[in-house]
């Protein structure tokens, strides 16, 4: 007899266990859009987080004061050297005037501030953002090693705060997704175990025709996919609904310009993909996990 | 052919079911396999089947040593084998003919193989007007019919029925015994474990009888001898 991958045969015994289990197939794709939809939320969260805290990020800039020494000219040809500082990401040359007159419009024209003002106001100096904010501290030293410069003046506590804050929320995110992670594989696992159960008989049989494990597996495996893939397609748009939800609470509830939230359709190619990947893998590994013993015949 | 020399079978729990078991069944051969409940009769079924291993001794089946076949090669051995039970094992919710193709389609047979081979079988266990009903539309001995033509739809080399007439009357179960000896004419091998004693000395075949783990006879011709055991 001819031997081949019958892949027709898999995805129609596939989808007549899923009716054929209906109840426990709807519970399962509940229970996997529930997990995902958690899951996607935590995401969300932190992608957003991410995202305000990165355009806070690109606001934290460092000053370079040129030494006084120098002419306006001189300080100029500084650049390139400065540009060549690893991390350096942005250079932005101001002269000593230009930063006066930004200083009187600051402080809106105030005497008595004007009086005191610092020696270093009337300094040429750069602006410069970096790529990365962690190594805030190191791009500074190593600014202050080029010749010419005076001092670098960073906000070295505050790009700490974001970056503390940053990688406790994706530390969290990425623990509550682990386990929902988890949740969701044993409750895909249990679905098809009981689905298994009441076809142990069938599995018998089989087994004793001289059916590979293989060829057992992949209805069960086809079915875990399609449970996946159905929980992960509700779950997008579930969350779709919820994202919009929040969003529109987020702008109008408080008003806060600082919480810049990121679209749901510019993030849903991805979130789409990341979605059903998430679905068929709980899916196909729960099923993989809850055949595994009925296949000791 | 099935080879059986000083096979020992001990369980976990330390009973130990068979005790330097020595049998050979050669191809086209009609066997019966006899002996009392707890005798070891199962555990023999099991060991041909490849579901435990023996614990001693060694066991060939078709061609494939049992004491290091490998996981993957179990299958191809079975495929040697069609297997019929006393409670028939069908699947209740699909028809006679699905119950075949399914035993069929889990060998990897194609469509245009089921066609062919499923209404030859049918029409050989007497069943060619009943691919269509389900299990629960049958008689006992209908059933144990559709259970024969599932093992033989593959054909296997041989034959093994475990108790295949204990849920019949006596005429049903004669039926299922002279079309198991018509199928070992045919050119398959048959090994039935039976307690029916009226059966066994009525075909006037070979009779291997054990008890308490030990093969105690082995007749060519043989009956099954109550005094015996």
């Amino acid at each position: 007899m001819s031997r081949k991958f019958n892949a027709g045969y898999y995805v129609s015994e596939g989808f007549h266990s899923i009716f054929t289990h209906g109840f426990m197939s709807f519970a399962a794709v509940c229970m996997i859009v529930a997990c995902l939809i958690i899951m996607g939320s935590f995401t969300l969260l932190a992608v957003n987080l991410d995202n305000t805290l990165g355009d806070l990020e690109s606001e934290n800039e460092m000053l370079v004061y040129i030494d006084d020494a120098l002419t306006q000219d001189e300080a100029r040809m500084l650049q390139p050297k400065l540009a060549q500082v690893d991390n350096v990401a942005q250079l932005t040359f101001v002269t000593k005037e230009q930063a006066m007159a930004d200083y009187k419009a600051k402080h809106n024209d105030n005497i008595a501030v004007l009086k005191d003002l610092p020696d270093e106001a009337l300094r040429d100096r750069y602006r410069v953002h970096v790529y990365d904010i962690e190594r805030m501290a190191e791009t500074q030293a190593a600014l202050e090693q080029v010749p010419d410069v005076a001092w670098v003046r960073a906000a070295i506590e505050i790009a700490d705060g974001f970056v503390m804050v940053r990688n406790i929320a994706t530390a969290v995110a990425l623990v509550l997704i682990g386990i929902l992670l988890v949740i969701s594989l044993f409750i895909i696992a249990n679905t098809i175990k009981l689905a298994t159960f009441y076809r142990r008989e069938e599995i018998a049989i089989m087994k004793m025709c001289g059916a590979t494990d293989g060829f057992i597996e992949w209805p069960f495996v086809v079915e875990g996919m399609l449970l996946g893939l159905t929980g992960a397609l509700i779950a997008f748009f579930a969350q779709w609904g919820l994202y919009q939800m929040v969003a529109k609470f987020a702008v109008q509830g408080n008003g806060l310009s600082l919480v810049n939230m990121i679209s749901y359709s510019s993030m849903a190619t991805t979130i789409l993909a990341i979605f059903c990947g998430v679905g068929v893998f709980i899916g196909v590994v729960g099923s993989l996990f809850a055949i595994r013993k009925f296949l000791q015949v | 052919m099935i080879r059986f020399i000083d096979v020992h079978k001990e369980y976990d729990n330390g009973t130990k079911a068979l005790k330097g078991v020595n049998v050979r069944i050669d191809d086209g051969e009609f066997v019966f396999l006899v002996g009392p409940s707890g005798s070891g009769k199962s555990t023999l079924i099991k060991l041909i089947t490849a579901e435990i291993a023996p614990t001693g001794g060694r066991v060939m089946v078709n061609g494939f040593n049992l004491n290091n076949i490998t996981p993957r090669q179990v299958p191809q051995m079975r495929r040697t084998l069609g297997v019929i039970f006393q409670d028939f094992r069908l699947i209740e919710k699909k028809t006679v003919y699905e119950n075949l193709s399914f035993a069929m389609r889990a060998i990897g047979a194609s469509n245009r193989e089921l066609r062919r081979r499923i209404p030859y079988v049918l029409q050989l266990v007497g069943l060619e007007q009943k691919g269509d009903r389900f299990p629960g539309q049958l008689s006992g001995g209908e059933q144990q019919r559709v259970a024969i033509a599932r093992a033989l739809v593959n054909n296997p080399n041989m034959i093994i029925a475990d108790e295949p007439t204990g849920n019949l009357d006596p005429q049903r179960s004669l039926e299922i015994m002279m079309l198991l000896e018509r199928i070992n004419e045919l050119g398959t091998t048959v090994l039935v474990v039976t307690h029916e004693k009226n059966l066994v000395n009525r075909f006037n075949k070979r009779v291997v009888t054990i008890e308490n783990g030990r093969v105690i006879s082995d007749e060519t011709g043989g009956y099954y001898n109550v005094e015996k055991i």
